[in-house]
């Protein structure tokens, strides 16, 4: 901390001393931020629970609705595409810009086929006429608060894929940068953070999938 | 030369800088124009935009409130219609809450001073502190867009089923508090990180200044309860969108439900604004009284519990919602024991005054106003805690008198505590001293006369939100109307001395009132990058028993804190060796 000397590095940040605590520092307002987004997901988690407990049946029968094959399918193209991040983190903490490329485009592809996917169910339910709230026009389901179901359905799915949307363009940017040369095994806090980023999209699908696909 | 023993493995070489009292270069001299300033990265010029801001909503939900007070100084219509009625008094605090009261001593204050009591150049995330400004301009400009278009009469807290069928702009004001949420919650993230990272050498957490554990309580809040009413905030845009039904009755939805999502994040949310007001408390009644606070761990992690508990309590706003016996009882119970760390508080500061030598300058005289008036706010929220008598006392003008008392008798009255007490620092003038003392006794004289009326009127049974009312509360509603005139001509004096110190004002040193805050150890107004060397701590912020030189240490082989020198520094060096 002492030898803070005016050569800093050029990815060094001015009001930093070092590099070391401008990746802590970055590092730990990233998680901070995720403790938020885990927040934000709550309330919705929360009028899943509280609708869930009034309504039991309606989950169990609504649910079969959705298609558990793609909803696999989709978990498993998510969790591939966390372990291409954490792969590409790796191959940068190693110097291996070549397999940072790969493996950032290797993960915006699986999340392309994620929201390619998603698009299909979404389009066959409103072929269905399964439309979030006053619009639902289904009649395949007797219960009378079906409609509020699939507004719940909706709105996670719906902010999840927000979310996958956003950390598409995010890797993109990061996928640019590596091109431009920006990282080496000395500075790759971007690359670190955003990983950090779609871990948690990833983390959110795996509770969305059980709690709207699998339960019975 | 002097050594410091900074840990038991590290020694560190460190000389004494006297802070300039006549400094060649400040934040303000330095990159100066327009442009510059919109697109600053500098936590201290953010801070001022910030302050800035707050101003102008203050002044438009100020204007409000003497509207609404005007037009209640009779029990039929004054001047205004009830549908007019409805809009200023939503508008005026959905403006004082969100733009006001919620960014004003973080986002304001707290940016200008947290960096520089940390010895800190700037926060963690300084273009994401700008942004966090810019997304607030965005959140007003939504929210005016709602004025031109319908006004907003659903009142502050949006409760659902009227606010889903009302035919005035809910969507635009509750976007506009959505994106404005984002600045919170990023005020907040930088915030957090910077207190974890950016202390400078020595600065432990048993010597962070208590403004800075103030802020990180905040901070937590803020980060934790934010995205909750962004997502009910969302929820509720999406109702009237596409009728989702969650809150809506006719669809089979829980309107109470909307109450649980939103108090969630509102009751947290008032900690959000006194907890910070609690810290600029503590750095003011130390300086002025020359001594050591009395209970640094006490009031430290008293303002921790208070974020903990804060986000157990939001059910006693639903008391006569029809939410379970149990969940009453439970809520009731934990609401009083807030009372106990806001108690500790009190008594601390209290005690930190015996036998100090006090002096009665005019943040000091604040800090006195806010005992006064916030411990009669604290005492009011425990009775309306108190399950038999809020059922009477609910949404009655007890109610608004109470949190009156602790939003403006304790938040704001700090913010004025700590506008007066850094004023100097932030920019380099001192302001008519007497002049504002008659501000504060104004303000004092002009809130008890507006809000005692209204705690009487409110047990009598006065109903809030009311555009008539029966003969009997005429005397009531006109002292409080008279009363707020007076507030608004005490704020106008208080706006009219600040802007002349700009012009005309003393120049103030660096050091005014005698601190050993960090902050004072920089010049008035600071450096660009707030300190010209690495500041190192070897004591605690209230030490006054120690000298002055102990306090104004920085490492003796590191130059200009790790900076070329600036500009304007090196040509009067120049001119100097010249």
């Amino acid at each position: 901390m002492a030898n803070h000397s005016t050569s800093h590095p050029t990815h060094v940040q001015h009001h930093f001393v070092d590099a070391d605590q401008q990746f802590d520092s970055a590092k730990m307002g990233m998680w901070v931020f995720l403790v938020n987004e885990i927040l934000f997901f709550g309330g919705l988690f929360c009028a899943y629970i509280v609708y869930r407990s009034w309504y039991p049946e309606l989950f169990t029968e609504a649910a079969l609705e959705l298609n558990t094959f793609w909803g696999a399918v989709n978990t498993v193209v998510l969790i591939g595409s966390s372990l291409t991040v954490a792969m590409a983190i790796r191959s940068v903490q190693k110097d291996q810009i070549k397999g940072l490329k790969i493996n950032l485009l290797i993960t915006i592809a699986l999340a392309i086929v994620f929201m390619v996917i998603k698009g299909f169910e979404y389009s066959h339910k409103f072929h269905l006429g399964i439309f979030p709230g006053e619009f639902y026009t289904f009649e395949g389901l007797e219960h009378a608060k079906a409609p509020i179901f699939f507004s719940i359905y909706y709105m996670l799915t719906g902010v999840h894929a927000l979310h996958v949307l956003i950390g598409i363009g995010l890797i993109y940017w990061i996928y640019r940068r590596a091109v431009r040369g920006d990282f080496s095994s000395e500075y790759y806090t971007p690359v670190e953070i955003t990983g950090l980023y779609w871990h948690l999209v990833d983390l959110i699908w795996i509770f969305l999938f059980p709690l709207l696909y699998l339960i019975e | 030369m002097a050594t410091a023993e900074v840990s038991n493995t590290k020694t560190l070489k460190v000389k004494r800088f006297k802070p300039s009292e006549d400094p060649k270069s400040t934040f303000l001299t330095e990159e100066k124009g327009l442009w510059a300033w919109l697109t600053t990265v500098d936590h201290k010029k953010i801070g001022l935009m910030y302050l800035g801001s707050v101003t102008f909503f203050f002044l438009l939900g100020g204007i409000l409130a003497l509207l609404l007070r005007t037009e209640l100084l009779t029990p039929a219509k004054t001047f205004i219609e009830a549908d007019t009625y409805n809009q200023f008094f939503t508008l005026h605090g959905a403006i004082m809450v969100f733009f006001v009261l919620v960014p004003s001593i973080p986002a304001a204050l707290g940016n200008f001073v947290l960096p520089m009591q940390l010895g800190a150049k700037d926060v963690a995330f300084p273009r994401l502190n700008l942004a966090s400004f810019y997304i607030y301009v965005i959140g007003a400009i939504f929210t005016f867009i709602a004025l031109a278009n319908n006004g907003l009469d659903t009142g502050w807290t949006f409760y659902t089923p009227y606010s889903t069928d009302s035919s005035s702009s809910v969507i635009w004001v509750t976007l506009g508090v959505f994106i404005l949420g984002f600045s919170s919650i990023l005020t907040g993230t930088n915030f957090i990180t910077t207190i974890h990272k950016m202390r400078a050498p020595g600065i432990t957490w048993g010597k962070l200044p208590l403004n800075i554990w103030a802020l990180y309580a905040t901070s937590i809040i803020q980060v934790l309860a934010t995205p909750v009413l962004a997502i009910t905030l969302l929820l509720l845009t999406m109702e009237r969108f596409l009728g989702i039904g969650i809150f809506d009755p006719a669809m089979g939805g829980d309107p109470v439900l909307f109450q649980h999502f939103f108090w969630f994040y509102s009751h947290p949310a008032v900690y959000i604004m006194i907890v910070p007001g609690f810290g600029i408390i503590s750095e003011v009644i130390t300086t002025f009284s020359k001594k050591h606070i009395f209970g640094y761990w006490a009031i430290a992690l008293s303002s921790l519990a208070i974020a903990f508990i804060g986000f157990l309590v939001w059910g006693h706003h639903m008391f006569t919602s029809g939410q379970s016996a149990v969940a009453t009882t439970v809520f009731s119970f934990l609401t009083f024991l807030v009372g106990i760390p806001t108690g500790i508080k009190i008594l601390n500061w209290v005690a930190t005054l015996y036998k100090g030598s006090i002096e009665m300058k005019t943040p000091m005289l604040y800090v006195f106003i806010f005992l006064f008036l916030f411990s009669i706010g604290g005492f009011t929220g425990i009775m309306l805690g108190s399950l038999a008598a809020d059922i009477h006392l609910h949404d009655t003008y007890y109610v608004v008198a109470h949190f009156h008392y602790v939003m403006m008798g304790g938040t704001l009255i700090a913010l004025l505590a700590g506008l007066h007490y850094w004023w100097p620092k932030m920019t380099g003038k001192m302001y008519n001293e007497f002049q504002a003392k008659i501000g504060a006794a104004l303000i004092f004289i002009g809130f008890n006369m507006t809000f005692l009326p209204q705690f009487i009127m409110g047990s009598q049974g006065m109903p809030r939100r009311y555009y008539n009312y029966i003969d009997q509360f005429t005397i009531f509603h006109q002292t409080s109307t008279i009363g707020s005139y007076i507030l608004g001509v005490g704020f106008l004096l208080i706006a009219f001395y600040l802007l002349r110190s700009l012009f005309s004002g003393e120049k103030a040193g660096s050091n005014p009132w005698g601190s050993r805050g960090l902050e004072w150890q920089a010049t008035s107004p600071p450096d660009l990058h707030n300190f010209d060397h690495t500041p190192v701590i070897i004591n605690g912020p209230y030490d006054y028993h120690k000298p002055m030189e102990e306090f104004q240490l920085g490492l003796a082989d590191v130059h200009h804190n790790g900076h070329e020198p600036s500009h304007a520094a090196k040509a009067a060096a120049e001119e100097v060796t010249n």
